[in-house]
């Protein structure tokens, strides 16, 4: 099967990458680069637990062709602590309990991101709205929204 | 009173989740590694005639295609050996294993198995435990369908009719349902590794139930099979015989090709494979005086166990003592049975038997309070269980504090229960109409006479005063680790940050059964604090002679060692320091047996809980009376939990449990039709998303219990088995129709009856 050139940019690092035509963002990120953060749970984008940021977008992983992404920029939960200082959305989740099992905790993450980098001060209705493609079968959501005010008080007055 | 227990510590598996350093299972990679991949039946009951492999075996990156021939033993289960690894002359299930096949990766492994010729002949199933009764065995060995019978037996229930004033017989039924653990099962197994035949990592939910398979299917050693826990995504009671099965083709491809194997399911093998919560059809008579005392109850509870026997001896066992609901009734006959069919099998799932009785015993009791003309709390208040009751099963209630009417008053007071259950009560118009409901319940904590109940730890100081601890219990997600942790640095007096919690590993941890039962702070927790303190017996003894003192003259608190009256003598570090260099052996094996219990299987009585967990959970609810549509409004959930050891995880179990009981009562079922299954993904099995939540408000009611570490007792399961009684309550009150079977959803609200499959035959 011919091979694709495809120039991505994950988590701030440029890669190269020959991919074939039915190669998923997922597999890309886990098999290739060794990203396995990013989670697969029913590989049909119901679940959400592949969240990741596609140009600012949160998207399903499993639901893109790598082929389709040339020239964009991919941001994974492992891009989110820098220089070792967790994001702000990060020490909530763990300050709040938002976390049981962890499986979900990746995408719920880049959902809950790409949400506050357009949306600084979210309602409690939008934050559902947002996770609302993303199952957690353990927390019943209550500590991860939580968490995501907290996380976008702290933002807010970061910027402040 | 206490510095680290009690208190909302951090989960101290938090930092790896939330970074994605994390591993579970499908993240693990080794040199070398193949990919397991199997195929699996195409008709839910059928004779295999043929298998033929050879096209698979020829084809290049393929390294193993294997059928049950090549499996040294079959047959495994915890408590009958009657489930397939791989199906051999017979399919049983929609999910059996026919072939399994190991190749260089997953596309070749995919072609592997289409390239595989099986040839079948379809036989008749029986999909429904009623007609199982009657039908010939399905398990051509065996003599009837019939897995378990339990019963229960109090006083005498001919008598108990004659004196009441009121008889209802009503029936209801509930349906299967997917744990649904976001994880799929991931497994790899590893040949030859340390010292052991083979190594199985993964998302494994017990340890040594895996590891007793392993063994068992390879004709090995306990001891030379490790079973290594990652980091597990949800298991719920789900990751137990399913995974252990996964576990046993992986090793078996592993020692065949010699190299590592990897198996991680897809969602729709998952849920093809995996089992369920039982299904159950229950027939309730109850009867009571005018003035709302229950005089007796009748029941029959058919459980349907699918095509292996898997947990079905034991799920009905918790039904048969339950089942009456927390209440004090002089006479009471139950039967519980459980029978094979050609459906899905059935098994452990969080509630474990608890959640289907609930549902119908808490109907039934608001159905009896509406023909006495009671209110729902009027009638629970007159027949609860109270400290010295008897329960049905003939145990006397006199060693811990039977909490019901504080659990109750609690939550209707935080949801304001009686105020809206009068209004709701009054006529309603319009498309859209509210109602309240409850459910209460007592739970046996731990698993009861059905098994041995004991648990060890390991704890060693090291000689800079921080600590290592291990278990033979196992995270699943809900904190273990981290409550360890606490009553470990507690009993210690050291900072969490002191303390390492270790993964479980069958060739290290001491063998503690399985965690389930919500027995893991209760039991696992005494081992803890049994192992902790003889390492603290040890440090206090070496520290109390080099100052002259007695060991009693000694507290542990904040990092150092204090006399009574307050006057630092000695940093921990140093005194490990000192006592490791002294010879002192600070590593120590803690054990736990829990106290005495019993049952009678023959008279049907006896005490089969050492003790027990009551919790009320109401439910507000509005229906769209156009649509069928329910929304739960708000939902209030006070437990008593004996003691919270972190009350922010305790809250999370709270509001984790009540989404999965909501979502078993509005929304959950697994679709299967004539034992095939219908809704194989998130796609159409639907669980409960942010948008479902109604405001939770979590009640944390502390009755310590003298047989728990710090008087804890369990919160994993009581979580989960109210919700859906509550909210059919509710929903009951606004539409003024009763509905008798789960879940409720748009058509059983609407129109009263399902539109879709299930229950395996319809």
């Amino acid at each position: 099967m011919s091979k694709i050139e495809v120039n991505i940019t994950v988590n701030g690092a440029k890669h190269r990458l020959e991919v074939g035509p039915k190669e998923r963002l997922i597999d890309t990120l886990r098999e290739r680069l060794h990203l396995t953060g990013t989670k697969e749970g029913c590989g049909v984008g119901e679940c959400g637990a592949c969240t990741v940021i596609l140009d600012g977008e949160a998207v399903h992983s499993c639901l893109i062709l790598t082929a389709q992404v040339d020239g964009s920029e991919v941001l994974t939960v492992e891009g989110l602590e820098v220089d070792g200082r967790l994001h702000p959305l990060q020490e909530a989740f763990i300050q709040h309990h938002a976390i049981q099992c962890g499986f979900c905790t990746p995408g719920m993450l880049m959902s809950a991101k790409a949400l506050l980098d357009k949306n600084p001060n979210p309602t409690r209705e939008e934050i559902k709205t947002a996770i609302e493609g993303n199952l957690c079968r353990c927390t019943g959501y209550e500590q991860i929204i939580e968490a995501i005010e907290s996380a976008a008080n702290e933002l807010q007055a970061a910027s402040h | 009173m206490f510095s680290t227990v009690n208190k909302p510590v951090e989960r101290i598996d938090a930092y790896e989740k939330v970074t994605g350093r994390a591993k579970y299972g499908a993240d693990l990679q080794f040199a070398g590694m193949l990919y397991g991949k199997v195929l699996r039946a195409r008709y839910p009951s059928a004779k295999i005639k043929k298998i033929n492999v050879e096209r698979a075996r020829s084809l290049p990156g393929v390294w193993a295609v294997m059928t049950a021939e090549d499996v040294p033993c079959n047959e495994i289960g915890v408590i009958i050996q009657d489930q397939q690894i791989l199906a051999k002359e017979r399919v049983y299930y929609i999910g059996d294993g026919i072939a399994m096949v190991a190749a260089e990766s997953l596309e070749t492994a995919a072609r592997a198995l289409e390239a595989i010729e099986v040839e079948y002949e379809e036989i008749p199933g029986v999909f429904c435990p009623i007609e199982a009764k009657n039908e010939s065995p399905i398990h051509p060995d065996r003599r009837d369908n019939e897995i378990i019978h339990h019963k229960l037996r109090k006083g005498d229930v001919n008598k108990g009719f004659a004196d009441s004033d009121v008889i209802l017989n009503r029936e209801y039924d509930t349906q299967f349902v997917e744990h649904g653990y976001l994880e799929p099962e991931a497994v790899v197994a590893v040949p030859h590794e340390n010292g052991s035949l083979v190594t199985v990592y993964g998302s494994v939910q017990n340890i040594f139930a895996t590891r007793d398979a392993v063994a068992r299917c390879l004709k090995a050693g306990l001891s030379e099979i490790r079973i290594v826990q990652n980091h597990i995504g949800g298991s719920f009671g789900g990751k137990d015989e399913v995974v252990s099965s996964m576990a046993c083709r992986a090793a078996i491809l592993a020692l065949k090709t010699n190299r590592p194997v990897k198996m991680v399911n897809t969602r729709e093998e998952s849920i093809v494979e995996s089992y369920k919560r039982h299904p159950y059809k229950m027939k309730y008579k109850v009867g009571a005086t005018k003035d709302g005392r229950l005089s007796a109850m009748e029941i029959e509870v058919v459980a349907d166990g699918g095509a292996y026997a898997c947990q079905t001896p034991f799920v009905p066992w918790r039904s048969v003592v339950q089942a009456t609901g927390p209440y004090e009734v002089p006479h009471v006959k139950t039967d519980t049975y459980g029978y094979y069919t050609n459906n899905v099998y059935t098994g452990a799932m969080r509630g474990y038997g608890s959640p289907q009785v609930i549902f119908a015993n808490e109907s039934l009791m608001d159905e009896l309070a509406q023909e006495l003309g009671l209110s729902p709390l009027e009638i629970r208040m007159k027949n609860i269980l109270r400290n010295g009751s008897v329960t049905a099963s003939g145990q006397k209630l006199d060693r811990h504090e039977v909490s019901l009417a504080e659990v109750i008053e609690k939550a209707a007071k935080a949801i304001d229960f009686e105020e809206k259950y009068k209004r709701y009560s009054k006529p309603q118009s319009g498309d859209t109409r509210r109602g309240i409901g409850m459910a209460i319940s007592y739970r046996g904590c731990s698993l009861g006479a059905e098994a041995v109940d004991a648990a060890g730890a390991v704890l060693s100081i090291q000689k800079d005063g921080s600590v290592y601890l291990y278990s033979g219990l196992a995270e699943n997600g809900q904190g273990l680790k981290t409550v360890f942790c606490q009553i470990a640095a507690e009993e210690l007096g050291v900072g969490m940050k002191h303390v390492t919690f270790l993964e479980a590993n069958t060739l290290i941890s001491p063998d503690s059964g399985s965690t389930v039962a919500s027995r893991s702070t209760l039991v696992g927790g005494n081992a803890v604090l049994n192992a902790a303190r003889r390492a603290k017996d040890a440090l206090s003894k070496f520290v109390a002679d080099q100052f002259g003192l007695s060991s009693s003259d000694l507290v542990f608190e904040d990092d150092y060692l204090f006399t009574l009256d307050g006057k630092k003598l000695i940093s921990f570090a140093e005194a490990a320091n000192k006592a490791f260099w002294a010879g002192v052996q600070l590593s120590h094996v803690g054990w736990y047996v829990a106290p005495s219990i019993h049952w009678d299987e023959e008279a049907g009585k006896g005490n089969p809980y050492f003790t027990y967990v009551y919790a009320c959970q109401m439910a507000e609810v509005e229906v769209d009376m156009g649509t069928g549509e329910v929304t739960v409004l708000n939902m209030a959930a006070a437990h008593d939990v004996g003691r919270a050891i972190n009350p922010e995880m305790l809250k999370g179990q709270i509001y984790g449990g009540v989404m999965m009981g909501l979502g078993y009562g509005i929304l959950e079922e697994v679709e299967i039709d004539e034992g095939y299954i219908l809704n194989l993904n998130f796609d159409n099995y639907l669980m409960p998303t942010s948008k479902d939540m109604p405001t939770i408000i979590p009640i944390i009611v502390e009755n310590p219990d003298p047989d728990g570490p710090y008087g804890a007792k369990s919160i994993g399961e009581p979580t989960l088995e109210l919700g859906a009684a509550a909210i059919a309550n509710a929903i009951a009150q606004a539409t003024g129709k009763r509905i008798r079977s789960l879940p409720l959803n748009l058509e059983r609200v609407l129109l009263g009856y399902p539109l879709k499959k299930g229950r395996g035959k319809k």
